[in-house]
């Protein structure tokens, strides 16, 4: 109950520093819109926010998909093999370097202006967090329970899974966490360089049309679903880890 | 179980060209505890784990043999500090782990008899935090148990432990381990003295052997003699003034 009131007294706070900034500095609705207008069109063009929404949220579920499953088996596929690692560590590392942003363009092309583009966006945002986060604990199994399996005799790939993937998991949950947050970005990104559809598309519409206060709604709108996301991933993982607390 | 062989440790120890132990001779008595203690830092867990085959770090320079000449590999189960349970296996299925491990069906009768012995049949289907220490050590000991083989290594397995508790570990183990060869760590002169038909402090220099107290292991927390040997010991683990 606390926690509803705080979160509705600094939302309250936030709207009414914005109207006071766009009251006091006299901004014009072009510039900047107060909260109001924003509430209005977001009221207004429910119809057409929603339609977009669910296709930038199509795209950040399906790829937020892909890049668990595929950082997950990456991450074992590493983790098991020494020559994966040495050979294909310093590409992932490399990749890395490569601002996701400039490769935008060229998914474009190759993928075309449906979701396919946008999907590879966010899955290429997140593969790496998802992938680290779970290689790194993979690499820190507790050594006595190593010992342990090893005395047991466990061959490598039955101390994999009964041992360190489990051991793993938590790590697993931390990079599923990151990914949830950075999956939007990468399908916003994505709309942004060529799409017909999405919350992206729609806030450079609305940019170029001077109708800031619908693109405030959809920005509003893909800062909630981030949230949401964020929030279900975190509820899933405490429940899928639950009892996995070490002690 | 076929009679537990006897153990020759005979050798030394190094890390890179570091001596770490030895030369030593260190016999472990066919189907009797051997306790082992010494100073932190000596090598006596690195002992252990070379005996295990777990050590990738240490050299070894001599050999580690049991007396029926047959391989280690396979007959040795290993109890550590801190019980080590895996947390998201509930205590049955930590109890059955090894099977799981080598990929066979796990033998659950036997590990529902096992806690039974150890008074753990009620909480076989709790996870590992929801035990209290002195609970989940006991699990360990099940879980070595279920393992059924003739060697068995302790590493310090109960130092983290309160000290009634651990008196009581120290007869449940003491009484369930009869007739396999253990070679048991401890930092605690008077676990020695109560579980060891052999004492031996393991020094930078080599090994120095005390007599153990005469009566039957696990010998009473009482026992004059046994409280005696305690003193012994830790009189020699003393460091010199």
């Amino acid at each position: 109950m606390t926690r509803v009131l705080t979160i509705a007294a600094s939302t309250a706070l936030a709207l009414g520093l914005w109207q006071a900034l766009v009251m006091l500095a006299s901004l014009p609705p072009f510039i900047l819109p107060g909260p109001g207008r924003v509430a209005e069109a977001l009221w207004t063009s429910r119809a057409l926010i929603a339609e977009h929404g669910v296709i930038t949220a199509a795209e950040v579920l399906i790829g937020l998909a892909l890049g668990a499953v595929l950082g997950g088996t990456s991450a074992i596929g590493l983790a098991a093999s020494p020559v994966a690692r040495r050979l294909i560590r310093p590409m992932m590392v490399f990749s890395q370097a490569i601002p996701v942003f400039a490769l935008a363009p060229i998914l474009t092309l190759w993928l075309g202006y449906g979701l396919a583009s946008k999907i590879a966006m966010a899955l290429l945002i997140i593969y790496f967090p998802v992938t680290s986060a779970f290689f790194d604990a993979l690499m820190r199994t507790p050594q006595p329970l190593l010992d342990l399996g090893r005395v047991m005799g466990a061959n490598g790939t039955r101390l994999m899974w009964h041992i360190r993937v489990p051991a793993a998991l938590p790590g697993f949950a931390s990079g599923l966490r990151l990914a949830a947050v950075y999956a939007p970005i990468g399908a916003i990104i994505g709309e942004w360089v060529g799409a017909s559809k999405g919350l992206g598309y729609l806030m450079l519409l609305a940019n170029g049309r001077a109708k800031i206060d619908l693109m405030f709604a959809a920005l509003i709108v893909l800062a909630l679903l981030t949230l949401l996301l964020h929030a279900g991933v975190d509820r899933g993982c405490r429940r899928w880890l639950d009892g996995h607390s070490a002690g | 179980m076929c009679a537990a062989p006897a153990l020759l440790i005979d050798g030394t120890a190094r890390i890179g060209t570091t001596p770490l132990f030895g030369p030593l001779r260190l016999g472990v008595a066919g189907g009797r505890i051997t306790c082992l203690l010494g100073p932190s830092g000596v090598g006596k867990t690195t002992l252990l784990r070379l005996v295990a085959g777990l050590d990738e770090v240490t050299r070894f320079e001599g050999r580690i043999t049991a007396s029926d000449g047959l391989p280690l590999a396979g007959r040795i189960a290993l109890m550590a500090q801190g019980a080590d349970l895996l947390p998201w296996r509930d205590v049955l299925g930590n109890v059955a782990l090894g099977a799981r491990l080598r990929g066979q069906p796990p033998d659950l009768p036997r590990a529902r008899a096992i806690l039974d012995r150890m008074g753990l049949s009620e909480h076989a289907r709790k996870r590992p935090h929801a035990l209290s220490g002195g609970q989940r050590q006991r699990v360990a000991l099940a879980r070595t148990l279920m393992e059924d083989r003739p060697i068995v290594l302790l590493d310090e397995p109960f130092s983290a432990l309160d000290a009634g508790t651990r008196a009581q570990m120290q007869d449940l183990a003491a009484e369930h381990l009869t007739g396999r060869t253990v070679l048991m760590v401890t930092h605690d002169p008077g676990e020695a003295a109560r579980m060891g038909h052999a004492i031996h402090i393991l020094t930078a220099t080599g090994l120095e052997t005390v007599a153990p107290p005469p009566a039957k292991v696990p010998r009473a927390v009482d026992d004059p003699q046994t409280l005696a040997v305690q003193g012994r010991l830790l009189a020699r683990l003393r460091p010199a003034a």
